[in-house]
This record gives C-alpha cells, sequence and structure tokens, in this order.
C-alpha cells in the first residue's frame, strides 16, 4: 500500500485552477523530485496534501485513511509535514523556541532538539537568536528543522534553494543527505533541476496543474524533463 | 493556440438602467412628500435620512478605505456644538448648523494628520478616546453647563411646521449630495484607489496610490457627513445635550447599520439604515428588550449574514443595482466582480 | 494630598487598569480581535459574584473562586461560538458580535439586576476602608495595594507562562502566524479558545475588583473598556508588561487630573492617552529621518 496516494485532484485559487486532475502515489521510502515551471501548481499541490489548501475535488489518502478533509495540524499528528515556501518562521521566537513549537504534536522519533543542531550545526550556535535576525540560508535549516521535530513520515519541501547562495544550498543539501538516510520519504520542489536529480529517485514534472512527466530519475534523459517543463512535447505533437 | 475567452467588461447593466429610473421615481416622491403628508411621516423620514447619512459614512470609511473608527460620534457631536455655539453668539439658526458641520470637517483636517498615522485598533480607539475628549472639553464650556446641555433657541423663529418642512428637505439633500459624492467618487479613478488601499495598502502604495492623501480624503468626508447628520438632528431635537450628541452608541448604530446592510457596497448601507429603522420603529418601546435584542441580531447577522443583506444578495444573484464598479461579464459563467 | 500620596495613589490605581487590560492586551494581540464586550464582561462577573454571595452568605472571594472557571467557560466559548466563524468573515464581523453582545450583555443585566448601583464594598468588610499608614502623609490602602499585587501576580504568571511553557509557546506561534502553527501541529482553534477563557477568567477578576473598590451597575462597561484601551495602548500593543506601565501612566495622569479639579479625572487620562500617541508618532517620524537627535537639529 502506498504511503501517499493521491486521487484526481482539484484545487483553485479563487478564480485559477491551480491543481487539475491529479493523481498519483508515493511508497514509503521514496524521494520524489517534483519539478516544473513557476505558476505550474507545485506549490499548491503539496499545501493540499499538508491540509494548508482545502482541495475542490478529488481525494488524498494517507497511509491507507482518507485525509481529504482533515485539518493541516491533525495530519501532521499523522506524520506530514511541510516546509513551506518561504519558510515562514515564527520571527518573534528563538530558533530553539521555533523547535519546540512543534515539538508539541508529540510525535516521537528519531528527531529530537539534539539531533536537530547535531544536523544543522549553525543552528546550534544561534539557537537562541530570534528567528527574524537569521540569515537565508540558517532560516531554511530552521524550517527544514522545525518540520524534522515532528518526525514525519512524509516531508514536503518547497522551493529549498529559493533566494540562498550555491554554497549554503550545498550546505544544506550535504545535510539533507543525513535524512534522506533516516528512511523519510520526501517529496521536494526544486527550481534546480541538477540539485534535484543528484538525490531523488523519482521525478515528476508539472505544468499549468497536471503532472505531464512521472518516472524513475535514473531511467529520464535531462532533454525529456526540459521538454515536459516547457510543454515542448505538447507544441512537438501539435506540429507532426 | 489557446482560445482567448470571450469577455466584455461593462458598466451599467439593463438591471442598473432600470433602477436608475427607479430611484428617480423615488426621490421626485420623497421630494414632495411634506406636501402632502402628515408631519409624523415627515419627522420619522427626516430620522430615516439620517440614519442612511451615517450608515453611508461609516460605510464609506470601513468598507472603502479601510478605516475603522469607533469614533465617529466625535463630528456628530462637535458639528452640533459649533451650531450652537454660532447661534448662541447671534447668528441665525440654519446658516449656523451648515457652518458648524463646515467646522467640524476642517476640525477633521489636522485631526486627520495625526490620526491617520495610527494603525488598527490604535486608529478605532484612538478615535474614541478623542471623542470622549471633546465630549469633556465640550461639558467645561459654560453655556453647555456640563451634562445638562442646552437647547438651540433661535431655531423657535421658525414655526414647527417650517420646521419639520426646512429639516426634511435639508436632510434629504444632504442625504442625495453625500450618496451622490460617493458615487461618483467611486466610479472614478479615486474610488479604485480607495479600495485598493483597503484591500492591500502596500501594494497599493507601491503601484503609486497616494495612500495618505486618499486617506485623509475619505476622513474629511466622512467627518463632514457626521457632522452634517448631528446638526441635522440638532435641528429636530433642538436640545444639544453633550452625553447624547457624543454618545458611543452613535457608532454603534453605524456599525450595526453598516454591517447589517453590507460593508463595500454601495447599496449596503442604506439597506442597513431602512433596516434599523424599521426595527427602531416598531420595537423600540420595548426599551431594554429592544436594545438586547438589537444585540442578538447584531451577533446572528455575525454569525449567519456577515456580508450583510445585500452581499447576500449581490453573491447570490449578481445583482448590482448602481454601476459602481466593472463587472466582466465571461461567456458561461455568471458576472464576477474581478478578483473574486 | 500630598505629592507622594498622590502618585501613590494614581500607580495602585494603574494595578486596577494593568489588570483589567490584561485580557484585552492577550486577545487582541493573539486574535487581532477588539472586544468591544470586554468591559461587559468584567460587569457581568461582578454581577455573578455578588449574587453567588448574596445567595450564600459568601465572602466576594470566595464566590470568585466560583466565578472564575465559569467566566472562563464563557470566554472559551465566546471564541468558539462566536468569535471563531466571525473571524473567517474578515476582521470587521467580530466587532459587530462583540457590539452585539455588549449589547444584548448590558441590558440583560438590567433585566436582571435593576438599574441600582452596586458595590461588593460591604461584602468584604474592613478591607474596604483599611489603610496602612507608611508616613503621616500617606497611606496606602489595603485592597488597592491587593489589586496592585494581584495585577503583578496575573501579568507576570502570564508572562512565564507564554515563555516557558509548551501551551504558552503554542499561543505565540499561532498568535504570529496562525496557518503555519497549524502546519507544525498546533490546533490554531483550541489555541485561540484558550486564550480567550484565559482573558475573560483575567477580566472577570478584574471586574470583580472594581466591584470591591468602587460602585458599578450593568451599564459601567463600556467605561472600563475604554480604560482599558487606553492602557493597552499607552503601554504598546503586544507588550504584557507594556500594559502594566500603560494602566500606571493612565492611573497617575487621572490621579494627578482629579487633583486640580475632579472634572478633570476623566479628561486627564484622555489627553495623555492622545499625547503619548503623538509622541510615539513623532519618534517614529524622527526615527525615519535618521534619529531623534538629528531631528531635533542636535548633533552627534
Amino acid at each position: 500500500m502506498s504511503l501517499l496516494a493521491v486521487d484526481r485532484l482539484d484545487v483553485r485559487h479563487g478564480l485559477l485552477h491551480a491543481v487539475r486532475e491529479v493523481s498519483f502515489a508515493v511508497d514509503e521510502g521514496e524521494i520524489v523530485a517534483l519539478v516544473g515551471a513557476n505558476g505550474a501548481g507545485k506549490s499548491t499541490l503539496l499545501r493540499a496534501i499538508a491540509g494548508a489548501h482545502l482541495p475542490s475535488g478529488g481525494g488524498i489518502a494517507f497511509d491507507g485513511a482518507d485525509i481529504t478533509s482533515m485539518r493541516a495540524y491533525n495530519r501532521v499528528a499523522q506524520g506530514i509535514a511541510l516546509v513551506p515556501e518561504g519558510r515562514r518562521l515564527f520571527g518573534g521566537m528563538s530558533v530553539e523556541e521555533n523547535l519546540k513549537a512543534a515539538m508539541r504534536v508529540g510525535r516521537r522519533g528519531y528527531w529530537t532538539l539534539d539531533k536537530v543542531m547535531e544536523l544543522f550545526p549553525m543552528l546550534s550556535a544561534r539557537r537562541d537568536a530570534l528567528a527574524g535576525n537569521l540569515s537565508g540560508g540558517e532560516r531554511q535549516a530552521a524550517a527544514i528543522g522545525r518540520a524534522l521535530m515532528t518526525n514525519p513520515r512524509l516531508l514536503l519541501l518547497d522551493e529549498v534553494s529559493l533566494g540562498l547562495a550555491p554554497v549554503v544550498i550545498e550546505q544544506l543539501y550535504r545535510s539533507m543527505r543525513n535524512v534522506l538516510q533516516g528512511g523519510a520519504t520526501l517529496i521536494l520542489v526544486e527550481q534546480e533541476l541538477t540539485r534535484a536529480l543528484s538525490v531523488a529517485t523519482r521525478v515528476m514534472c508539472m505544468l499549468e496543474g497536471r503532472i505531464v512527466l512521472d518516472g524513475p530519475a535514473e531511467a529520464m534523459s535531462r532533454d525529456q524533463i526540459v521538454d515536459a517543463y516547457f510543454g515542448l512535447h505538447r507544441a512537438a505533437r501539435g506540429r507532426a | 493556440m489557446i482560445e482567448a475567452p470571450k469577455f466584455s467588461v461593462e458598466r451599467w447593466t439593463r438591471e442598473s438602467a432600470v433602477f436608475g429610473i427607479v430611484v428617480a421615481v423615488v426621490v421626485l416622491a420623497l421630494a414632495v412628500t411634506p406636501l402632502l403628508a402628515g408631519a409624523n411621516v415627515v419627522d420619522k423620514l427626516t430620522t430615516l435620512f439620517v440614519y442612511v447619512i451615517l450608515a453611508a459614512m461609516w460605510n464609506a470609511l470601513a468598507g472603502y478605505a479601510g478605516l475603522v473608527s469607533v469614533g465617529q460620534q466625535a463630528f456628530f457631536g462637535i458639528g452640533a456644538y459649533f451650531a450652537i455655539r454660532l447661534a448662541a453668539e447671534g447668528f441665525p439658526a440654519y446658516p449656523s448648523l451648515l457652518a458648524g458641520a463646515v467646522g467640524a470637517a476642517l476640525l477633521a483636517v489636522p485631526v486627520s494628520f495625526f490620526m491617520l498615522r495610527l494603525k488598527g485598533g490604535e486608529f478605532s480607539i484612538g478615535m474614541w478616546v478623542l471623542a470622549e475628549a471633546l465630549h469633556l472639553l465640550v461639558n467645561l464650556d459654560p453655556l453647555i453647563q456640563g451634562e445638562t446641555g442646552t437647547s438651540m433657541i433661535s431655531l423657535n423663529a421658525y414655526t414647527h411646521a417650517e420646521r419639520l418642512a426646512t429639516n426634511y428637505w435639508l436632510s434629504l439633500g444632504s442625504m442625495l449630495a453625500l450618496l451622490g459624492v460617493i458615487f461618483v467618487l467611486l466610479r472614478s479613478p479615486f474610488g479604485a484607489s480607495v479600495q485598493a488601499i483597503r484591500d492591500d495598502e502596500e501594494a497599493a502604495a507601491s503601484i503609486g496610490v497616494k495612500v495618505l492623501a486618499a486617506k485623509r480624503t475619505v476622513f474629511i468626508l466622512a467627518a463632514f457627513g457626521c457632522a452634517l447628520a448631528g446638526v441635522l438632528w440638532l435641528a429636530t431635537s433642538v436640545t444639544f445635550q453633550p452625553k447624547t450628541n457624543f454618545g458611543v452608541q452613535w457608532t454603534a448604530y453605524m456599525i450595526l447599520m453598516a454591517l447589517v446592510g453590507g460593508l463595500g457596497t454601495f447599496e449596503g448601507p442604506i439597506l442597513g439604515a431602512v433596516f434599523f429603522f424599521f426595527v427602531q420603529n416598531e420595537f423600540g418601546e420595548n426599551g431594554v428588550w429592544y436594545m438586547a435584542g438589537l444585540g442578538v441580531v447584531a451577533i446572528l447577522f455575525a454569525l449567519f449574514l456577515p456580508r450583510g443583506l445585500w452581499g447576500e444578495i449581490e453573491a447570490r444573484t449578481g445583482l448590482r443595482l448602481l454601476p459602481v464598479g466593472y463587472r466582466l461579464r465571461l461567456p458561461q459563467a455568471p458576472a464576477r466582480r474581478p478578483g473574486e | 494630598m500630598s505629592l507622594v500620596n498622590l502618585f501613590a495613589q494614581g500607580v495602585l490605581l494603574g494595578g486596577y487598569y494593568a489588570l483589567l487590560a490584561c485580557g484585552l492586551s492577550l486577545m487582541f494581540g493573539v486574535m487581532r480581535i477588539i472586544n468591544l464586550a470586554h468591559g461587559d464582561l468584567a460587569i457581568l462577573a461582578a454581577f455573578l459574584v455578588f449574587s453567588i454571595s448574596d445567595a450564600f452568605g459568601l465572602s466576594p472571594f470566595l464566590s470568585l473562586v466560583a466565578v472564575l472557571p465559569i467566566m472562563a467557560a464563557v470566554g472559551w466559548a465566546l471564541q468558539r461560538g462566536i468569535l471563531e466563524r466571525s473571524l473567517r468573515s474578515g476582521m470587521l464581523v467580530p466587532l459587530l458580535a462583540t457590539f452585539g453582545l455588549s449589547i444584548a450583555l448590558q441590558n440583560l443585566l438590567f433585566e436582571a439586576y435593576g438599574a441600582d448601583t452596586r458595590s461588593l464594598g460591604d461584602m468584604i468588610g474592613d478591607l474596604v476602608f483599611d489603610s496602612y499608614e507608611v508616613t503621616s502623609q500617606f497611606s496606602v490602602s489595603y485592597l488597592a495595594a491587593l489589586i496592585f499585587a494581584l495585577a503583578a501576580a496575573v501579568l507576570g504568571g502570564l508572562s512565564l507562562f507564554l515563555k516557558y511553557t509548551s501551551l504558552g509557546r503554542a499561543i505565540r506561534a499561532t498568535a504570529e502566524d496562525p496557518d503555519t502553527a497549524e502546519l507544525v501541529g498546533i490546533n490554531a482553534r483550541a489555541v485561540y479558545a484558550v486564550a480567550a477563557a484565559i482573558a475573560v477568567a483575567t477580566v472577570a477578576l478584574a471586574g470583580t475588583m472594581l466591584a470591591m473598590r468602587a460602585t458599578f451597575d450593568p451599564y459601567s462597561g463600556p467605561m472600563q473598556l475604554i480604560f482599558a484601551f487606553e492602557a493597552v495602548v499607552i503601554g504598546g500593543i503586544g507588550s504584557l508588561w507594556g500594559t502594566l506601565i500603560g494602566g500606571i501612566v493612565l492611573g497617575l495622569a487621572q490621579s494627578i487630573g482629579a487633583a486640580f479639579d475632579p472634572k478633570w479625572f476623566l479628561l486627564a487620562g484622555h489627553l495623555t492617552f492622545l499625547v503619548v500617541l503623538a509622541l510615539r508618532l513623532f519618534r517614529d517620524w524622527a526615527r525615519a529621518r535618521g534619529g531623534l537627535r538629528s531631528s531635533l537639529g542636535l548633533r552627534g
């Protein structure tokens, strides 16, 4: 049984139909790179899975149970954690307090405050600093750490590299290798294709709210992905 | 090739054109009412017009400019105070009333420089404190004698019938003028700016909207409107009592009317005023139970009809009677306001 | 009245205002709700304490023990039943709801208890007038001192609670960003309900204290609301200790005003509020122009 099963999901943003009839399943241990142009619907999809956005159609099942109308905090209790786009740390609280806030859901597991500090040594040094005063890389680390504190079974990462310097991104991904080895299941939205392909076991490409490419990462060529990304395969079909 | 959907942008709909004619007829009917109806009707309608002014002003502030003021009674009272002071100095009654309202609007200018820099809750309560401060300052005037108040004696120069009719026409005229000003403003680029500010101040500023100037305009207009309502009230009641004229219940009524009618719509405050007027008339006699009931009604509206009467009608039927906005008519879809 | 006495009275009065304002500060800080029924809830509590004391011949302090949890439950129900739903429709709708509640409460209390002004002062024996004579120049009323101590305890306790407990952290996180709080497993709705319960319980305490040291009637609510708001705004929205300072400044202003002329009591408070706001605006304006010193034309 798949860990996550999404069935013909429809999500709207006001008049905008952001996610159109999306169906896919993710098994435990998979690392899915979700790629696509801006506005393709990637963030909305992740937010819908996490419960931050209610769908207008279709369903989501987690570990066999229907969670379509479950409130976000309950989904966290079930083991889904989202690192939101823009990090969204609690700026008026310290790094440590941000991490502790995520302990409230009470999911026990590998990740504790100490383990997260070990994973991201930069955070350990800044544990009492207000989250609002952190640098971009520190914030991203804190956001990931905060999600890890809930000991999720499914970790959703939205735009990890956005706005960060390459050396910082490198550092983050190196730290994430440890996360990945912990046996977590990940769905990772990442603009940098190379980066995404280096960690992923599977690639899904979204275009205008639909999934246009879905397959194992090693079997995929860059060209294939780029075509899907820009919708060139459709144009090619039209021309032929 | 993607086919662009065929859409059209329109201002006047068939409904609004028809409604425009209806409005013209109603206004004519109202204008001749004092010549036909009894004193009671005239008096009651005058009250209704004052309510409409108040509701429209609070709606303009909160519904269009995003300024939630819990202290509009400041202008309601100070306009009347200025009027009574002028009258006491010997100026003729009706010009004093008008001057009082204008005076209040002038006072609103420096007040706006201060108050408009306050944010959210600070602004709301700040206005209330200002009203209380003005109330207490007015109390200190020996003419007013603390809470006792005084009467606008110069109004007695007119007969009761004359006063009744004059007040009626002044109220009707004020109401139509103020509604007219709002209507015109809303249809203008200024109206779009103001609503942009309400929705997202920073975004509006970033596209060049002069936020502070726009807010100030609405603030002064609302101050003038409330002051006008205040002097009209004085004209009908003749007595000026600080507790009544500066009472926070005026803002309470404004909030009730604007929100029950439908905030941010043009027709809403009119509907809210009519509703309040009707309720006040039917049940006002029951004193305490009436007031408690009014409170419960407010809660029920907040829970079940948060968009207000007109807001609900608009949302469900897409009916727009007065053409203050633009309508996007998409093929197959019912016309929706852009951004809904 | 000596200057020291005046100062002491003002500060102690400020303690009452801080206690009164603390719940408002919490509700506004966490949920951005302006609770127009705040004062009326204080009065409701006072009436409940009165009824229980009257019916069972208990001291108001004992009745308070029963009334506090009742009022906490009222706060919880208010949030879950009315405010939560109102908030979904935007920031303005709770204004309508709390205004409705305020009017309904005032008039229902009038129906139940009549127009008479009452006081719990005659139920607490000598405490209502006993004072400690510090010097021949000034004495401190035990009741006023008790209220101040309660205010400090409540504010202190609340601060510690918010800073060091898991629920406190959850409240702070939700206050900052309710959507993200939900994403880390915090039930935002439950948190709001708890904050409301705490807020109403503290205002119940304040209302009872008001009833002991002064008089009250069904329509006393709005005046208390305005005092609470002035205290919160003077002290700075968002800071609990600021509320204590705000209360003290208000209490002092009013007392000093009253010393000149009893008529000036309220006006002094209102004018102080406006002056503090003006000063704050000036400071912000100056900051935007490169600092207070350079704006005032002072060098380095």
